[in-house]
């Protein structure tokens, strides 16, 4: 692994770039893993679940 | 307050590390060392006590000792370790600075605050109610409280984590997508997140209640929402040990991914689905109807199943495919003969990554089917499903990565290494037999924390068959010998810590870095390697991983089928 | 690079599908939509089926219908405690109350016939456990299951608890009995 002094910034070589696909962008991106993976269990588990505990009927 | 950017390169692994970070990741490791020493001797009371020939401890104690072993164990135990893990793959791996060490202290205090308060709640006597805690059987106010400040430290401490990797992305420390390792890091804590959210929404609830500002915490709602965090805890586990697996596969054997899109597609159906998983608990409970219960319990349709299945296949595939261009290229397996079984980085990993597929994954999805639940909720056979994932999965994977952080992180030459050889054997291999014959006893019926199976002086009672007491006492002999192993393990990690020789290398320094710590070069198009032309048979780079593969789904679909026939013989239900 | 370093690719995305990785990820695909389908397979072809039927109810109200099918179909008492065991009709309504730390009452029931049990607890969380069938089911406080079942053989057994519920927990057990149809 490299020198931990140097810290120069690289220039950005100019390639021209082949743009990155969706999915590797999404993987790429934290923030928005962290909102679904939390909005995913959060509706289809818990607020599914809760709004059938809720309607459960009252005995007879 | 200044920044410190005080770094230091590992001369050995080329890693760097933040000074803060280094001691942070020290301190939280050695915290979850110390649970599992507690954990651990009360864990070896619990068998003792569940071997009916001895029967050691009475009822009051052995059911406080047990909620205490769940709490170290489960909770304190993993969540300290895995906080120093996403710090290590934050920073270490990233070369960046760890994001405000001073909230992660915090994080560390509150944390440690949480952990004894709790304990201290449970060892007053009140709180026996089990690591759940299921309302209405309520615990003194302070278990709940040690819950959630616990869980409000582990919390700040997943947000160090990802303002890590903002800073890293900002400061330019990598370039391109951050290393598979770190993003099953990420994956791991985005589940943490959602866990400690569900945490929240019912313990401070409970907590209010136990104070008595609530009046009634309702029992299904109660297990519903907890189980949103019980379960995906362990989700946590299962991604972070996930990560650490890639990561000794790299350290020991310099593998690469097979590919960088399988195994991160693998991490992105865990982030969507593993957390729906939690609905397994509540599958022989009333009120939530099937269409519920087979969605989530089969995380929509076994998707994270698949990636469970994935990641097993790339792990020791890596492997292989690096083996193989070592030379080891003769026949099936000559790759893993010739593995370095001495070493026990690799043999923990090796025994975390069977052990977890072949009894714990197996045994999981068997019990997760809506139908088959009925079979065995609640009996023995759970914790021996559980022991499989979180003990041989999580915490032997745990264990190898310590043996590598020894010398690195805290500069120490490992003790005793003659005994590290062996203790993955000895704690992975006892581990097995335990959860084996746990699970032996809980097809026979025997419930789980139970004081008594044998209702001594009960009219009612229940005469169990002998072999469910077989089952039981081999179950303690096995869970005896996990004991020596885990006590051979705090040896070496407490004796390698605090009284190993320190590493000394000449010239060792913190330097100071400005931005990144190392200039990173910009990832550019290079040719795809491609596996299999060279190495392997038939264009299966991995053809060794693929028979593995291919018994362990043998044994799967047998066993999984098994258990429908046996289901099919009980009485009749709807 | 390993798995500890960035990748060396700027786009990995489109490295294409190994072999061994390919046909793994099929068959395993296969098999996880074998899982899938077996659940509702088993409700339509299969006998054996948790459920869906429950209510909210309280204890008040659960004990009371408890109470009213023990004054009608009570045939004997048993142990010390002087436990009433039923034998209601085949095919009717059957009641069973969980709470610290005991069943109540015990229901004798007839091989072959088909009854709804109804579960609830006065207290906390239970666990009918019945051996050596080994059927298991949650029983809540605040809530009535009414599972339809049947029992195949006659014999005698045992309803143990496997929901932890307390220091006694491992006292809490009773007698299922099952007999020939006269
Ligand atoms: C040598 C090691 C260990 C042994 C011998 C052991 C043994 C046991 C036994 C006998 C039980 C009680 C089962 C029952 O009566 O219900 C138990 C429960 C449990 N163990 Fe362990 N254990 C060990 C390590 C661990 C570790 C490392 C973890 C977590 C990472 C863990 C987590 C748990 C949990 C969560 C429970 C359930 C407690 C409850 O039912 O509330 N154990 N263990
Ligand atoms: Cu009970
Ligand atoms: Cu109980």
């Amino acid at each position: 692994m490299a020198n931990a002094n140097t810290t120069s910034p690289i220039a950005e070589d100019d390639i021209p770039d082949e743009p990155i696909p969706a999915m590797q962008q999404l993987l790429d991106n934290p923030f928005l893993l962290l909102f679904i993976g939390i909005a995913m269990p959060t509706v289809l588990y818990i607020i599914w679940g809760v709004m059938e505990i809720v309607g459960i009927p009252i005995a007879k | 307050m200044a920044v410190n950017r005080m770094f230091r390169i590992c001369p050995s692994t080329g890693l760097s590390y933040h000074e803060p970070a280094e001691k942070l990741i020290r301190w939280n490791a050695v915290a979850g060392v110390v649970s599992l020493l507690v954990g651990g001797i009360l864990a070896l009371l619990i068998i003792l006590t569940r071997w009916q020939a001895v029967h050691l401890l009475p009822p009051d104690w052995f059911y406080l000792v047990l909620t205490v072993h769940g709490l170290d164990m489960l909770v304190f135990w993993i969540i300290f370790f895995e906080i120093a893990v996403l710090y290590f793959c934050a920073s270490t791996l990233l070369r960046c600075r760890l994001a405000a060490p001073r909230w992660a202290w915090t994080a560390f205090v509150l944390m440690v605050a949480g952990a004894l308060i709790n304990n201290y709640s449970v060892f007053r006597g009140d709180s026996s109610v089990m690591f759940t805690s299921y309302a209405p059987m309520g615990a003194h106010p302070t278990f709940y409280l040690g819950l959630i400040l616990f869980a409000v430290g582990a919390l700040i401490g997943c947000f160090v984590f990802f303002g890590t990797l903002v800073l890293a992305k900002n400061e330019k420390t990598y370039r391109g997508s951050v290393p598979l390792v770190t993003f099953g890091a990420v994956t791991a804590a985005i589940i943490a997140v959602f866990t400690i959210a569900s945490g929240a929404i019912i313990l401070i609830p409970t907590f209010l209640w136990s104070v008595g500002l609530v009046d009634h915490i309702d029992s299904l709602m109660y297990r519903t929402v907890w189980w949103a965090f019980g379960h995906s805890a362990q989700q946590v586990n299962v991604a972070a040990h996930v990560s650490v697996w890639y990561a000794i596969a790299a350290i020991v054997f310099n593998a690469k991914p097979m590919s960088e899109k399988v195994s991160r597609t693998a991490f992105l159906l865990y982030i969507l689905f593993l957390q729906l998983a939690s609905a397994h608990h509540l599958l022989a409970d009333p009120g939530l109807t099937s269409n519920w219960k087979i969605f989530n319990t089969s995380y929509a349709m076994y998707l994270a199943v698949l990636a469970s299945m994935v990641h097993g296949l790339t792990v020791p595939g890596s492997i292989e495919v690096a083996q193989r261009e070592k030379g080891f290229n003769n026949g099936l397996f000559e790759w893993l003969r010739r593995a370095p079984w001495g070493n026990p980085c690799f043999s923990a990993l090796f025994i975390s990554l069977i052990g977890f597929g072949f009894l714990g994954g197996i045994s999981g999805v068997m019990m997760g089917t809506e139908q088959l639940n009925l079979i065995i909720h609640n009996t023995i056979y759970v914790p021996g499903h559980f022991h499989a994932t979180v003990v041989i999965g999580t915490t032997l994977a745990f264990m190898g990565l310590t043996y590598f952080l020894i010398p690195t992180l805290f500069r120490r030459e490992l003790m005793f290494p003659g005994l590290a050889k062996w203790q993955p054997y000895v704690f992975g291999l006892g581990m097995c037999g335990f959860s084996l014959f746990m699970m032996g006893a809980g097809t026979l019926g025997v419930p789980r924390r139970h004081w008594d199976m044998s209702f001594a002086g009960n009219p009612l009672g229940y005469e169990f068959p002998g072999m469910a007491y077989l089952m039981m006492a081999l179950m303690a002999i096995c869970g005896l010998a996990a004991i020596v192993g885990g006590a051979m393990y705090l040896l070496i990690t407490v004796g390698s810590v605090f009284l190993g020789k320190k590493i000394e290398t000449p010239g060792f320094a913190y330097v100071r870095a400005k931005d990144g710590v190392a200039p990173t070069t910009r990832p550019v198009e290079v040719a795809f390697e491609t596996h299999g032309t060279n190495i392997g048979t038939a264009g299966f780079a991995a053809p060794g991983t693929f028979v593995l593969a291919m018994v362990f789904l043998v044994a799967f679909v047998l066993y999984y089928f098994v258990n429908w026939k046996y289901l099919s013989t009980v009485w009749p239900l709807s | 690079m390993s798995a500890i370093q960035s990748p060396a690719n700027r786009v990995w995305w489109k490295q294409p599908l190994d072999r061994v990785e390919g046909s793994w990820i099929a068959i395993a695909f296969v098999w996880c939509l074998v899982m899938f389908f077996m659940m509702p397979y088993w409700h339509v072809y299969g006998k054996q089926n948790l459920s869906n039927e429950a209510y909210r109810t309280t204890p008040e109200m659960f004990s009371g219908k408890t109470q009213a099918m023990v004054d009608k179909y009570k045939v004997r008492e048993e142990t010390d405690l002087k436990i009433p065991v039923v034998h209601p009709p085949a095919g009717s309504d059957v009641y069973l109350i969980a709470r610290l730390w005991q069943w109540w009452p015990m229901l004798e029931l007839e091989e072959g016939k088909t009854y709804r049990l109804h579960l609830s607890s006065m207290d906390w969380l239970h666990g009918f456990s019945l051996q050596p069938e080994n059927i298991n089911i949650e029983v809540h406080p605040n809530y009535e299951h009414v599972v339809t079942l049947t029992p195949t053989r006659a014999g005698t057994y045992s309803i143990i608890c496997n929901e932890y519920c307390g220091i006694n927990h491992h006292t809490m057990a009773s007698r299922l009995y099952v007999v020939k149809p006269k």
